[in-house]
């Protein structure tokens, strides 16, 4: 539903509450001015709302009863009971109006001509304001008669058989009371068919519509013997609510059960958080015992327990979801007071800041909502204090002198995302490098060798502060880090982006609760273990079946997937259990993501995926990173749960990764790709690194075996002779040496070659950036791999090399081509932005052509310009007008970019819209 | 057993609950034990000190289970699984002592308690808190809060 709405149907339930009391009141004092004036306001907001809002059938009939309220007040129009009544009316019908709004969204569809007419009457005729018909109680002819017809019914009953067996179970008197007080109830109040319920009480049995249907007739004509008039029977006895021109005090078109509006103002009771939390506690052992219950049910399925077992599992989880949903609240209470704070920092640093908030709505744990009140204030204030410029600053950056302060919330999966963001100065990551060197968090050739990406995530060290000076606000360098450590003890994770200029974004992930979470259970060497479901990837199986295998460089483990190589960490060598008792062979590999790092755990066995209850680890096994709790499985056995990112401290593969925890790809795509580099060491001792993803294959050679043919060194491949030269450049000779040395193979087509290294070290993922200096022939250039300097191998100096020039041209890396993209969809800054910088073209993206043109003002020259024209010749139009002044870009090719399916606009049109500027390209993406 | 009709503890009498471990009797603080139970699964926690059996699960709780003769530098039991557990609680946190065997709660004067001999290990001299001399034999009492706490933990904490 629309906020707006919502906090509509708040404000009116709360004014209408608040009236309760005081319409009574104006019942019996109509001409206390003062309850006038609050019934009229109250319809006059309602009346200007719902035109704002749309809500058409409330803005007629407020408007109605407002007039008559307006005549009321300017003593043009007499206090008359039939104007109170209609105003009354009015008031319950705004009320049920309200009330269906709050439950299907839209206002329900009703005729309230004969309300509105009658508001309209009282208006346009204050003198004859006529006397109110007859009750449908009086036209019935009182309570009485409809107790006589009560007692007639029982007498016509006892004279029919069908209906005898199924009441004469039932006390005549109760029957008859039941009888008589739903009729009175419907003639008072109107309302839904009180009888039918009242009979079916009664009934011994189930109740036909035929029965039903006998038992009206015969009160009808009970009634009817009883001079009630014939209309005012009809009006009682239908099964559907009455005509509302038969009773003035009729219900609401859309009647709310009576007791609905009995509890309206007891809706939310206040409860002890203790409580709340031992009735978790309660829960979450009944979610074990009921594991275990279902697990003994798995053993014997024909067990006489297996219906109300099932029974218990179901109610078993609605009673945790209710449990925790009692626990949610909306994430606004960790907000409230967010805007004092913006408004006091503000003040205090002369900026204008203005605070927007969405999605406060967004429920969350009681527990996560307090441990993230902290981190939240913390980074308000370095936006406030850091991140927005001056009013002066903003306007000479041509921003408006107002600063923005952006708090959102959502759920996302299993999730709650928190993003604070501003439209600041942005983090300046030439500042932050400087800042690091002198804070000494990095030598300078460190935080040379960083990526931007790389240098952002500075901030989250501990002791790191941009701020020039220490303010009263922040300043001080316990900042970041704290926050980070903080979300991350929940289970959260933070991620920065920041672009230098427009701001700056941070993106918190937290599980929406902490205390029963999806796990899988696996085993490893006879010993199950549980995995957070939220930290895994994928499951992998590596058998020799499945045609992947774990291999390992150096010891260490690694597993080609799809295209790249994934770390291993081995759990039985992880935990120092026996390898005896594991199952090696057909291990399974579980993906697990730990920020921005993926790495592949070795398993025995996977089992289920199961919901556990997660209990604090002991305190004497606390000191141990590597689990984050325990919990109880079906069987009733105490498992320990396996925390990734201590399993990755552990293992030590999360060393590399650990500057580098951003997990935004377009950032990524801005600042150089991720690449896996093999480091290995060559004679000289030198640590090399080359791109894995171009690795082949990692064979074995002994020197022994390499021959020379025809001057060149060789070693027999697969059938055939495969160059092999040395990467520090030397010639491999051949030698009696009989040790076996690591061969990376690397293929072309049918061709092979191979280059020799002494000595594999590792494979660490890195940001490979584009401008690297080359030093030499055989070198790409310098980049820092685990804090040393590591040349990163040109393979294609090696292919020149070993094939002669002419062969191996067509192949060399020529010149990186540039490409100009004019489109600012998300599937060209996602997808086909990375996929053509991966392909190896230098891409530029422009969101107008207007910008386009810019780059031509400005000099750039590009290889290809694709443009995204689909469905729109105004938009192709745009694009010629645009290219017309382009003058150097007349022979550039131009490609027509078009998603499957929505169809690129006719050639036709195109040719004509760019004939005189371009000879375009048809093409597609 | 007529002591159990005698207040829990008078200042005068102390109640302790008597166990044997690897033929040593040892008496733990009787208003530190939750309950006493028999053999039960005990499953294993890679990476954790020796002296930590591992975790079981008691009526839905999770228990942190201590080897005692592990704790005590003795040797292990031949049955590993036979061991009987002594509960008891620290820091809101539930630990299972094993022990080879329980007896009954003795309710012994203060003015009989004696204090550590110099001559016992000073790895027992840290985990007793003094002894009572009982007919047959000595029983040293246990200190429940320093038999839990082992040096690794001690180094996280």
């Amino acid at each position: 539903m629309d906020d707006l709405v919502g906090d509509f149907i708040a404000e009116t339930r709360e004014g209408l509450e608040a009236l309760d009391s005081e319409l009574v009141r104006f019942e019996q004092h109509p001409d206390d001015p003062e309850i006038l004036g609050n019934v009229f306001r109250l319809i006059h907001t309602i009346k200007g709302t719902c035109g704002f809002l749309g809500l058409t059938r409330l803005q007629t009939v407020a408007h109605a009863a407002e007039n008559v309220l307006g005549a009321f007040r300017d003593g043009s129009l007499v206090v008359s009971t039939e104007a109170v009544s209609a105003v009354l009316e009015t008031v319950d019908l705004i009320r049920s109006i309200i009330d269906a709004l709050a439950r299907t969204g839209a206002e329900p569809v009703g005729d309230d001509g004969r309300l509105i007419g009658r508001l309209e009457a009282v208006f346009a005729a204050p003198a004859a304001a006529s006397a109110p018909p007859a009750s449908l109680v009086e036209r019935l002819g009182g309570d009485a008669t409809l107790d006589a017809a009560a007692e007639i019914l029982l007498a016509r009953i006892a004279g029919e058989a069908a209906l005898l067996a199924l009441f004469e179970a039932t006390d005549p008197d109760v029957f008859q009371g039941a009888v008589r007080d739903a009729l009175c109830a419907r003639a008072r109040n109107g309302g839904p068919d009180l009888l039918a319920d009242a009979l079916r009480r009664c009934a011994s049995a189930p109740l036909s519509e035929a029965c039903l249907a006998t038992v009206r007739r015969h009160l009808a004509e009970a009634l009817a013997s009883l001079d009630a008039a014939p209309e005012a029977v009809t009006a009682l006895l239908s099964a559907s609510a009455p005509p509302q021109n038969a009773a003035p005090h009729a219900a609401p078109p859309v009647a709310p059960p009576p007791a609905t509006e009995a509890e309206a103002g007891a809706q939310t009771i206040r409860v002890n958080v203790d409580s709340l939390e031992h009735l978790m506690t309660v829960v979450s052992e009944l979610v074990l015992i009921r594991n275990q219950l279902i697990q003994t049910l798995r053993a014997q399925p024909e067990s006489p327990f297996a219906a109300p077992l099932n029974r218990l599992n179901q109610v078993t989880s609605e009673l945790q979801e209710g449990v925790m949903t009692t626990r949610m609240q909306p994430i606004a209470g960790a907000w409230a007071k967010m805007p004092r704070l913006v408004r006091d920092l503000s003040r205090d640093l002369g900026k204008k800041i203005e605070l927007v908030q969405h999605g406060q709505e967004t429920e969350l744990d009681r527990q996560v909502l307090e441990l993230i009140k902290d981190p939240l204030t913390h980074m308000i204030r370095n936006a406030a204090d850091h991140g927005l410029e001056t009013p002066a600053e903003r306007l000479a950056a041509g921003k408006p002198d107002a600063g923005r302060i952006t708090l959102g919330a959502r759920h996302e999966g299993g999730a709650i995302i928190i993003e604070v963001s501003d439209d600041g100065r942005g983090l300046s990551a030439a500042r932050i490098r400087a800042k690091a060197v002198s804070s000494g968090i990095a030598t300078p050739a460190q935080a040379d060798a960083m990526s931007d990406a790389e240098a952002l995530q500075l901030i989250f060290r501990a002791g790191f502060s941009t701020a020039a000076q220490v303010t009263a606000v922040s300043g001080r360098g316990v900042g970041m880090d704290v926050v980070r450590t903080n979300i991350e003890r929940i289970g959260g994770a933070i991620e920065l982006q920041s672009a230098e200029g427009t701001g700056t974004r941070f993106t918190i992930r937290i599980p929406l609760t902490l205390s029963i979470v999806q796990a899988l259970i696996v085993e490893c060497c006879g010993i199950r273990f549980a995995m957070p479901q939220s930290g895994v990837v994928e499951l992998v199986s590596a058998n020799d079946s499945s045609n992947r295998s774990i291999e390992y460089i150096n010891g260490a483990a690694v597993l080609r997937l799809r295209d790249r190589l994934l770390p291993l960490i081995s759990l039985q060598a992880l935990l120092g259990l026996d390898p005896r008792e594991s199952r090696r062979g057909d291990a399974c590999i579980v993906v697990a993501e730990v920020g921005a790092f993926t790495f592949g755990v070795i398993v025995d066995r996977v089992f289920d995926t199961e919901e556990i209850v997660v209990k604090p680890v002991s305190g004497i096994l606390r000191h141990l990173r590597i689990y984050s709790g325990a919990t109880i499985v079906g069987d009733g056995s105490v498992i320990m749960i396996l925390d990734f990112k201590g399993m990755a401290g552990e293992a030590g593969v999360d060393q590399v990764a650990a500057a580098v925890q951003s997990r935004q790809p377009a950032l990524e795509a801005a600042t150089g790709v991720r690449e896996a580099l093999l480091v290995f060491k060559t004679a000289h001792g030198a640590p090399k690194a080359a791109r894995l993803a171009s690795v082949a294959r990692i064979e074995e050679v002994r020197l022994a075996d390499v021959e020379i043919v025809d001057g060149r060194t060789v070693v027999q491949y697969r059938g055939g002779l495969m160059p092999i030269v040395g990467v520090d450049g030397a010639n491999a000779q051949p030698s009696s040496d009989t040790r076996a040395h690591p061969l990376l193979v690397y293929a072309r087509e049918d061709r092979h070659i191979g280059l020799l290294v002494d000595e594999i070290v590792d494979i660490v993922e890195t940001h490979v950036e584009p401008s690297l200096s080359p030093n030499g022939a055989g070198s790409l250039g310098s980049l820092t791999v685990a804090g040393r300097a590591t040349e990163l191998v040109d393979i294609g100096h090696f292919w020149r090399r070993l094939f002669s020039e002419a062969s191996a041209a067509h192949t060399a890396a020529p010149r990186a081509r540039r490409l100009l993209v004019v489109d600012q969809s998300p599937f060209c800054t996602v997808l086909l932005k990375p996929l053509l910088a991966r392909a190896g073209y230098d891409v530029t993206l422009c969101a107008t052509p207007e910008d386009a043109v810019a780059l031509h003002a400005a000099g750039d020259a590009f290889d290809l310009i694709m443009a995204d024209i689909s469905g729109h010749a105004a938009q192709a139009e745009r694009l010629a007008r645009a290219f017309r002044h382009a003058e150097r870009w007349r022979d550039t090719p131009l490609v027509q970019l078009a998603l499957a399916g929505t169809g690129g606009i006719d050639g036709a049109d195109l040719v004509s819209a760019v004939n005189d500027t371009l000879q375009p390209v048809r093409g597609a993406a | 057993m007529t002591s159990a009709t005698l207040p829990m503890d008078d200042g005068v009498r102390c109640g302790l609950v008597s166990v044997r471990v690897n033929g040593q009797a040892f008496g733990v603080p009787v208003l530190r034990v939750q309950d006493v139970i028999a053999p039960t699964p005990i499953d294993r926690v890679p990476l954790a000190p020796p002296e930590v059996a591992g975790s079981l699960n008691l009526r839905g709780r999770i228990v942190t289970a201590v080897d005692l003769r592990r704790r005590l530098g003795m040797p292990d039991r031949d049955t590993p699984h036979a061991a009987m557990s002594v509960i008891v609680e620290r820091g809101g946190e539930l630990y299972a002592l094993l022990i080879d065997d329980v007896g009954d709660v003795l309710w012994l004067s203060q003015t009989e308690h004696e204090a550590n001999p110099v001559t016992l290990a000073p790895a027992w001299r840290d985990l007793c808190d003094g002894l009572y001399r009982l007919d047959r034999e000595l029983l040293l009492v246990l200190n429940v809060d320093r038999v839990l706490s082992l040096s690794s933990a001690n180094i996280a904490a």
